[in-house]
């Protein structure tokens, strides 16, 4: 079998006996009335259709009519996914900038890293919604468009673990690599570009990856407090004011969120394997082991 | 000129601190263009400090060094040095040709003319067959001639090794340094050359300088009158012996001090 195979249904299996928990746990609530079998004590969650829907029915539910005549919900949160989506983009792409230029300047300069790294520090202790309705205020006075406030909001969440990573990255390189490159006059770019920044790449896509997720939820909350008419954050808020009649809705768009973060950082790790060969990966560490074994095997062959 | 001219040299580091150390003190020592010039003695003796203030890693608390005429700093940048530490310290993203390329790179050649000069460098150590792979696939002494090629492909007038082939095992470090010899009377380049030990230094080298413990000091210099080229047979001669036991027994005398 092979490890994508392996790969692709380990993960199926797992997704089978969540829903099998899932189902089990409402199978047994239903038939002890509430309680752990065999004793009076209560379960803590209530297995009726209003706390915990059938699986089946949040896919159903996906299926029909978001509204009475309307498009089927799965279109629509789709829809509002993409358009969610493209702000996280965005916040993606300017906070891994952000970070990896903060990265940057923090090698180069300890002053700057003292002075700065609290801050950075701090931002990410600010709870985000608290953040998000100021920088709509200032934006909204700058006339600036609300999709891209939400980016910033976004962006926000997703520079920091980038800058991090790629400090730790840009400090990688043994000191003897640092000086071969002074014995050779290297200037500093140079350090940068050609020992630094290359040495630096395993460490900045696993931070890539989380900076993908971080930005779909610093989107989906940043459209909130922005009243996006559109977007996951108004889907989900909608759907939570009517949780009581239909709480597979709620799930349903769980469900696509989650689905994008995971299409998201699908998208990150494509690029990693285009761009980082299997022996510098940090993760994935048997495969790393398996494709340097075949290469010492291919020199002594 | 000479290629190396040490004065009275001092280092002290961590200077006025609790952690102060004196690293090497009062280093005379004049290389001639061409030679091979060992350096041995007990662990921590400063060796490895005294090849750092050659090259520039580290400045000197007093004294001179004079590189071709020049300061250490002022031969840094007009690139006189090649170094080779005891790790091959090879760029794993890059393959063993452009590892070659990389000191070339960084100073300006053309790719055309860095291609055929790394290309050069590899077939002198005799790894051209190996140009397209990358240094994890191969071993340990292989990835120590990558080492050399890129030490040696700007034409450096001096290199300057730390103990370079100290993590070999034992046959290939007789040939590692065969092929030294070999890649020094091919270029004529001056080398200076840190190592624990003793035949290694004899077999190499034109003079054998002993360090005392530290603060490390010249205490005395050996002669090796080797005949040229060396070779396998060089390792039987009486002479290889005796001088053996007389650099030993240098470094007998210093471990008493």
């Amino acid at each position: 079998m092979s490890p994508s195979t392996r790969r692709i249904l380990s993960f199926l299996g797992i997704l089978a006996v969540l829903i099998a928990a899932w189902e089990g746990y409402k199978w047994m609530g239903t038939a002890t009335g509430g309680v752990w079998p065999g004793t009076g004590i209560q379960l803590p969650v209530r297995t009726n259709e209003r706390s915990m829907p059938h699986t089946w029915d949040v896919i159903i539910a996906l299926l029909r009519p978001a509204r009475r005549g309307g498009d089927m919900l799965l279109l629509v949160l789709l829809r509002a996914a993409l358009f969610t989506w493209r702000s996280a983009l965005l916040g993606f792409l300017l906070g891994s900038a952000v970070g990896f230029g903060l990265g940057v300047l923090f090698v180069r300069s300890a002053l700057a890293e003292r002075g700065l790294m609290p801050h950075v520090v701090a931002s990410q202790t600010v709870p985000i919604l608290a953040i998000a309705p100021i920088l709509v205020v200032w934006a909204g006075r700058l006339n600036i468009s609300r999709w891209l406030v939400v980016a910033v909001v976004s962006a926000y969440l997703a520079f920091f673990p980038v800058a991090i990573n790629t400090l730790r990255g840009l400090r990688s390189p043994d000191a003897t690599a640092s000086e071969l490159m002074r014995s050779y006059a290297a200037t500093p770019s140079q350090v940068l570009w050609k020992l630094q920044v290359p040495a630096a790449l395993p460490y900045l896509f696993p931070a890539l990856k989380i900076a993908a997720t971080a930005s779909i939820i610093g989107a989906i909350v940043g459209e909130l407090p922005a009243s996006m008419p559109h977007g996951l954050g108004r889907a989900i808020l909608n759907f939570a004011a009517a949780f009581s009649a239909a709480p597979e809705k709620l799930f349903a768009s769980i469900l696509v969120a989650s689905l994008v973060g995971i299409g998201f950082v699908g998208i990150v790790v494509l690029a990693e394997r285009v761009l980082i060969p299997p022996s510098r990966r940090l993760e994935d560490v048997s495969e790393a082991a398996e494709s340097r074994g075949r290469g010492l095997k291919e020199v002594v062959a | 000129m000479s290629a190396l001219n040490l004065r009275g040299v001092d280092k002290v580091f961590n200077p006025g601190s609790e952690q102060e150390v004196r690293a090497v003190h009062g280093i005379d020592l004049q290389v001639e263009r061409g030679e091979f010039i060992s350096v041995i003695g007990p662990s921590g003796c400063g060796k490895s400090t005294l090849l750092r203030l050659i090259g520039d890693l580290t400045p000197p608390s007093a004294g001179t060094v004079s590189v071709n005429g020049k300061t250490p700093a002022q031969a840094r940048l007009d690139r006189d040095y090649g170094m080779v530490f005891q790790s091959s310290t090879l760029l794993e993203w890059r393959k063993v040709q452009a590892n070659v390329e990389l000191p070339l790179e960084i100073m300006g050649v053309g790719t055309a003319e860095r291609s055929r000069q790394a290309a050069a460098m590899l077939e002198l150590v005799q790894l051209d067959q190996f140009a397209g792979h990358y240094p994890w696939q191969l071993s340990g002494g292989m990835q120590q001639r990558v080492a050399i090629a890129r030490a040696l492909a700007f034409k450096p007038s001096i290199l300057l090794m730390d103990e370079p082939f100290g993590a070999l095992d034992e046959m290939t470090r007789e040939r590692m340094q065969s092929e030294l010899l070999r890649i020094r009377a091919e270029t004529g380049t001056t080398v200076v050359f840190v190592t624990h030990s003793i035949p290694e230094a004899v077999f190499l080298s034109t003079r054998v300088v002993i360090m005392s413990p530290r603060p490390g000091s010249i205490t005395e210099v050996v002669e090796i009158d080797l005949p040229e080229p060396r070779s396998y047979e060089t390792r039987e001669d009486q002479r290889f012996f005796e001088l053996l036991t007389s650099v030993r027994e240098g470094l007998r005398a210093v471990e008493a001090l």
